[in-house]
């Protein structure tokens, strides 16, 4: 019995072995010396095991009496979290490197990091959730204040902590309420609670605590207010980091939360899930707008982005699950390629991050503008680029689940968005002529940045194959 | 053959107009006119060989839409291989004409090139006219119908410096358009009520017309007439007939071989072909044809009356058209598609004559048009006088009275007219006192242009400005035009003294031959009841006889229960003459001072042209100062244009300029603009402001909005 359960979850004691043991590593091989050295491995752990979880067995393999659901879905979200997770940590150590900031910790927390999203999605019980979600999130209030020496850092850290702590109690609170009325945390104990079509008060009471909760992780509006400074406060790698992996394991977590434990009533927290989708559209849209700082817009970006991945789940429908995963699938790829760029910007040595820095960028460095320009079409979502099939499947979701205003209000707020997006093209392009920013790029950051733009065009052919594998994710998870 | 004779033209223009710099500007000239005149000698080929029965030629499968499905076919009958010759007759004549007259224009600096886009515009034309007439259905006739649009758009504003040819190419443009859409209405109304755009199907379909009703603009119609007067409509603009004809003098700002080929001889006259072509919904609309032999024949006094004071030469020639055309429909009108045919055939060779022998004064003259300015060039340039001449016999209708002998105008003319006798004594009046105005205005031109003394110096100081600088260029005498221009003129001398006598029978003449002619069924009892019923016709009323009817009731039902029967079936032939239409036969039993009236109106209108311009030239200016309002009223053209402007144009120009200024640029930019620089950037701020950096607002932020969600959640969702 126990080994089973144990073989089902290899892969996670696989990765919180390795993490103690990089530690061990670490702290008496030669502390930052061997900083490169453990990122590399950590970012290949995370590549061989996302191949590992990718290629390994199909089908739907509980475990620990239900504590943990090892299926289709939560392999998805897993592969895409790791190999994100990777692919950011590669393109990191140059930057922390030449910058002093590459200690060794840095690739072990996320790797613990990575550890609890892994268990997020698979949880299926609301101590796991809890559990897991406190292993990511604590792991990742360390990397947001990892530049100790900087005050925006260490703010960052601090803010994030704090208003993380908050969400903990309101998806706390939330999870007693549900346990007090349900009887049970079990997720499938609750669905059976909710499966007369009845709801008791406090069920509700505590699924929207909990909503509240899981949304200020995905950074969802109005519960969005640290994203953009603890984005901007956050040393870049670390900044490139958030707006990844936990982005797709939150959704996941999410998505699960609401089908496995309240697939009965959709329409409840349907309502609440549109409500915050169209929320972040408009917020992310709009505010964006205001900003000087590429950083801060790109979490006004995620802010979003999100608000399109929650319209998927919105719905509730097979077609909007699906939806939301190839979604994030392209968000994450477009955020990798551009925060490679962000990355590789500096001025004398320092790094940049101001927009303004981008004027006539296209005279430095033509080949990078051209895929940054593919990067912002595909972020604003103009076809044919890959960011537009994201949104088209999104929005066909919503209109085939019968919630056109949404779609509708997706659509009038991805108008607005597009021009910041474009404004960056246009100072690229055509801005005025002065100080030009530099782009020194390592050859993990060219990769990114071009490979991520090139996915962008190719990608529109067949996906990547990601469409068949998002179906059969979204078919296990919706029942 | 029909098919090379289709694409002849429209390949030259192509070559013509894209390869000219690879080949060069003259190859292209010679390439298009080499084409163009074989396609004119296969279709006198077809013409002459023709026996009538009609062929079907696909082409390819055009439009299958629906039920809506249209082959590009080539239907070969006896009008199409009429209007075959005649468009590629005068088309071709007219390239040759233009190497001579288009090979110094002044319009044009030097080294510019402007003949092989010329050369291209006639043969693309020529293709779209030729579509035009060998369409199959309507879709196909539309095409070719906005191709010769097209067409003379392009060659009417060809001089596009000059602001007068650009605005009279727009005018062609907008006024056609309204005709166009009564043609489109009509050809959705016949797809409506038949299902089909063939014409073999909605010829067919012509008895059932008659005895449907149809709602359109809060009146029940008699569909046959609805459809007839919307069909007309859009002749009416490409014919140039009243209210729709403005366009037509100003299209004179084209190049003078266009006005001959386009204005004069081909593509006006496509509104009577249509009306020809679809004779077999014609003769079931009775008030549609009414309705077009009135319009026409006030056309064609209207045209007269203005034609009599104008003094730009071609202005001259423009209105003889426009009136001319009038001719013809009251043909059509009446019943008697093969006489609009005819006069639409002699026509074509006797106006293009005289355009292209003004163009030739104009050359010779330096590009003086007009008239006051001219005098005494029947020495100077001979040929184009003796060209000139024969045309204006032929148009005034010069010939032995009583007899088949005279030039081409002579027995067309006199065959309008006497059908316009059987049919409509209104149509008759005026066109007897149109044809005495007619003559009146040709010999006028042909004495103010070559006889008396000449007046090309003595009038400079009216004030033509560009005509003075002409002068001043060239101070040299008038001289003959070269031998590629004087050809066409010959060319078309002939058919202007001929084509009239040859084909008399046919058009007019023998109903047995006529009916052959166009490929008709002999209709013997038909004839036989017409032959018995006329006796009593012939002593009493004229036509429509019911006591024919009723004295051969068996031949009758016979005759009907044959129509009933052929329902589905469209009728033989190019032409259709309904069972009650004797109209030919009628006029051929005319009185005789019905014959003869137009050859009367004729000399009376040379006598006072000879009295007004040769033997006392100071009457017509002593005249037009005594009866000065009525000068002014005609030399103004009746104030079309100036009624129209007040009418239509400056109200559509008004609402046009409120809704640009107004409706777009404050509502909508207005809008747009507000919404991205107003309304937006106002959000943009407050949530900059709300983005304070302190924790606690962001916590409250937090705790405001898990608020709003319970409240929401509690009111409306989940206690269901």
């Amino acid at each position: 019995m126990i080994s089973t359960d144990l073989s089902v979850v290899l892969p996670e004691i696989t990765l919180a072995v390795f993490a103690m043991a990089a530690l061990m590593f670490g702290a008496f091989a030669g502390k930052d010396k061997v900083a490169p050295l453990l990122t590399w491995v950590t970012a290949a752990v995370f590549a061989g095991l996302a191949i590992w979880i990718g290629a390994g067995v199909d089908g739907a393999r509980p475990a620990f009496g239900g504590l943990f659901q090892d299926d289709p879905f939560a392999r998805f979200a897993k592969v895409v979290v790791l190999l994100s997770a990777g692919a950011v940590l590669v393109m990191s150590q140059d930057y922390m490197q030449r910058r002093g900031l590459l200690r060794f910790e840095f690739p072990i927390l996320a790797a613990l990091s990575v550890l609890g999203m892994m268990l997020m999605v698979s949880a299926g019980d609301l101590m796991s959730l809890y559990m897991a979600l406190e292993l990511q999130s604590l792991a990742l209030y360390v990397l947001a204040a990892m530049r100790r020496d900087a005050a925006k850092s260490t703010e960052a850290g601090m803010k994030y902590f704090v208003l993380g702590a908050l969400s903990s109690g309101l998806l706390l609170y939330g999870a007693s309420l549900t346990y007090g009325f349900a009887g049970t945390t079990q997720f499938a104990g609750i669905m059976e609670k909710v499966h007369h079509g009845e709801m008791p008060l406090g069920l509700l009471f505590g699924l929207v605590f909990m909503l509240s909760g899981l949304a200020f992780k995905v950074s969802a509006a109005p519960f969005h207010m640290w994203t953009p400074d603890v984005y901007e406060g956050s040393p870049t790698p670390v900044t490139a980091f958030f707006a990844t992996a936990p982005k797709v394991a939150a959704v996941a977590l999410l998505a699960r939360v609401v089908q496995d434990a309240f697939g009965h009533v959709p329409g409840d927290w349907g309502q609440v899930l549109a409500a915050l989708a169209v929320a972040s559209m408009f917020l992310g849209a709009i505010a964006a707008i205001g900003q000087r700082d590429l950083k801060r817009l790109m979490a006004y970006s995620s802010i979003a982005h999100m608000g399109f991945a929650l319209m998927g789940l919105a719905v509730g429908t097979v077609a909007g699950v699906q939806a939301t995963l190839i979604y994030m699938a392209i968000y994450v790829t477009m955020n990798i390629g551009t925060f490679a760029f962000i990355m590789s910007l500096e001025r004398d040595g320092k790094p940049v991050t101001s927009i303004d820095s981008l004027h006539m960028f296209s005279r430095v460095s033509p080949g990078k503008t051209m895929a940054v320009l593919v990067l912002m079409f595909s972020l604003a979502g103009v076809p044919p680029m890959l960011g537009f099939f994201g949104k088209f499947y999104v929005l066909r979701a919503a209109v085939d689940g019968g919630m056109l205003w949404l779609a509708v209000a997706g659509a009038v707020a991805s108008v607005i968005g597009a021009f910041y997006y474009l404004r960056i093209v246009y100072f690229m392009c055509f801005g005025r002529d002065g100080e030009v920013v530099e782009s020194r790029m390592s050859p993990a950051q060219f990769v990114a940045l071009a490979g991520s733009a090139l996915v962008m065009l190719v990608g529109i052919f067949n996906l990547f194959g990601i469409e068949p594998l998002a179906a059969l994710a979204a078919e296990t998870l919706v029942r | 053959m029909a098919t090379i004779i289709l694409f002849a033209p429209l390949i030259g223009a192509l070559i013509c107009g894209f390869g000219w710099r690879f080949i060069g500007e003259t190859a292209g000239q010679v390439i298009t006119t080499a084409l163009v005149f074989l396609a004119a000698f296969l279709s006198w080929v077809i013409f002459l060989g023709f026996d009538g029965e009609t062929q079907h030629i696909q082409i390819l499968r055009w439009v299958e839409s629906g039920s809506l499905a249209t082959d590009w076919a080539i239907r070969l009958d006896r009008m199409t291989a009429i209007m075959l010759v005649v468009v590629n007759s005068v088309s071709a004549l007219v390239h040759l004409y233009s190497f001579g007259y288009m090979a110094h224009d002044e319009n044009w600096h030097h080294g510019e090139h402007y003949k092989a886009r010329f050369f291209a515009y006639l043969s693309f034309f020529t293709f779209a006219m030729l579509t035009l007439v060998t369409s199959d259905n309507l879709l196909q006739m539309f095409f070719g119908w906005e191709g010769v649009g097209v067409a003379s758009y392009l060659l009417i504003g060809f001089y596009y410096r000059k602001p007068s040819a650009n605005a009279a190419a727009i005018k062609a443009f907008v006024v056609n358009r309204v005709g166009d859409f009564g043609f489109a209405l009509g050809i959705f109304a016949l797809f409506y009520l038949t299902g089909s755009i063939r014409f073999d199907d909605v010829f067919a379909a012509g008895p059932m017309l008659a005895e449907t009703q149809l709602h359109f603009l809060w009146t029940e119609w008699n569909a046959a007439n609805l459809i007839g007067v919307l069909l007309f409509i859009g002749a009416m603009g490409k014919s140039a007939q009243l209210l729709l004809h403005t366009w037509l003098p100003d299209a004179m700002e084209g190049p003078t071989p266009v006005s001959a080929l386009i204005h004069a001889a081909t593509m006006v006259t496509a509104g009577v072909f249509l009306v020809c072509r679809m004779s077999p919904i014609f003769e079931y609309a009775p008030e549609a044809t009414t309705f077009i032999t009135v319009l026409g024949a006030t056309t064609a006094f209207f045209a007269a009356t203005v034609g009599l004071v104008q003094n730009d030469i071609k202005r001259v020639i423009a209105y003889s058209t426009c009136s001319q055309l009038g001719y013809m429909f009251v043909a059509a009108g009446v019943g008697v598609y093969s006489v609009a045919m005819f006069h639409l055939f002699t026509h074509a060779f006797f106006k293009a004559m005289l355009f292209l022998g003004a163009g030739s004064v104009i050359h010779a003259t330096h590009h003086e048009q007009d008239m006051r300015n001219y005098g005494g060039l029947r020495k100077k340039i001979p040929l184009t006088f003796w060209a000139m001449m024969i045309g204006t016999l032929a148009i005034t209708g010069v010939g032995i009275p009583l007899t088949h002998y005279g030039f081409a105008g002579f027995l067309s003319k006199d065959a309008v007219i006497e059908s316009a006798w059987v049919g409509n004594s209104y149509a008759f009046w005026m066109l007897v006192i149109a044809a005495c105005m007619t003559s009146f205005y040709s010999w006028r031109l042909m004495f103010l242009t070559f006889f008396g003394e000449s007046r090309a110096h003595g009038h400079d100081a009216h004030g033509h400005g560009h005509d003075a600088h002409g002068h001043d260029d060239h101070h040299h005498e008038p001289h003959e035009s070269p031998m590629v221009m004087l050809i066409p003129l010959g060319v078309l001398a002939l058919g202007a003294v001929f084509s009239g006598m040859l084909w008399y029978n046919v058009f007019f003449g023998d109903e047995t031959k006529l009916r052959a002619w166009f490929g008709m069924e002999a209709a013997a009892h038909h004839e036989a009841g017409a032959d018995e019923g006329h006796a009593e016709a012939a002593a009493t009323e004229g036509h429509a006889d019911p006591v024919a009817t009723e004295g051969h009731a068996e031949v009758a039902t016979e005759e009907h229960a044959d129509a009933g029967h052929a329902v589905g079936v469209a009728p033989k032939g190019a032409i259709f003459i309904g069972p009650d239409n004797h109209v030919i036969h009628a006029a051929h039993e005319a009185p005789k001072w019905v014959k003869v009236s137009p050859f009367i109106a004729m000399v009376l209108g040379f006598l006072l042209a000879y009295q007004f311009y040769i033997r006392r030239p100071d009457w017509p200016g002593r005249l037009a100062r005594a009866q000065a309002p009525l000068y002014n009223f005609l030399l103004n053209k009746w104030y079309f244009d100036e009624i129209y402007d007040f009418v239509f144009v400056r109200p559509a120009k008004w609402l046009g300029a409120f809704l640009w200024k107004r409706g777009d640029g404050n509502v909508i930019d207005g809008g747009i603009n507000g919404l991205a620089m107003g309304v937006i950037p106002f959000f943009t701020r407050l949530a900059g402001k709300a983005q304070s950096g302190y924790i606690f607002h962001y916590a409250f932020a937090m705790v405001i909005g898990i608020a709003l969600l319970i409240t929401w959640m509690t009111m409306t969702g989940g206690a269901h």
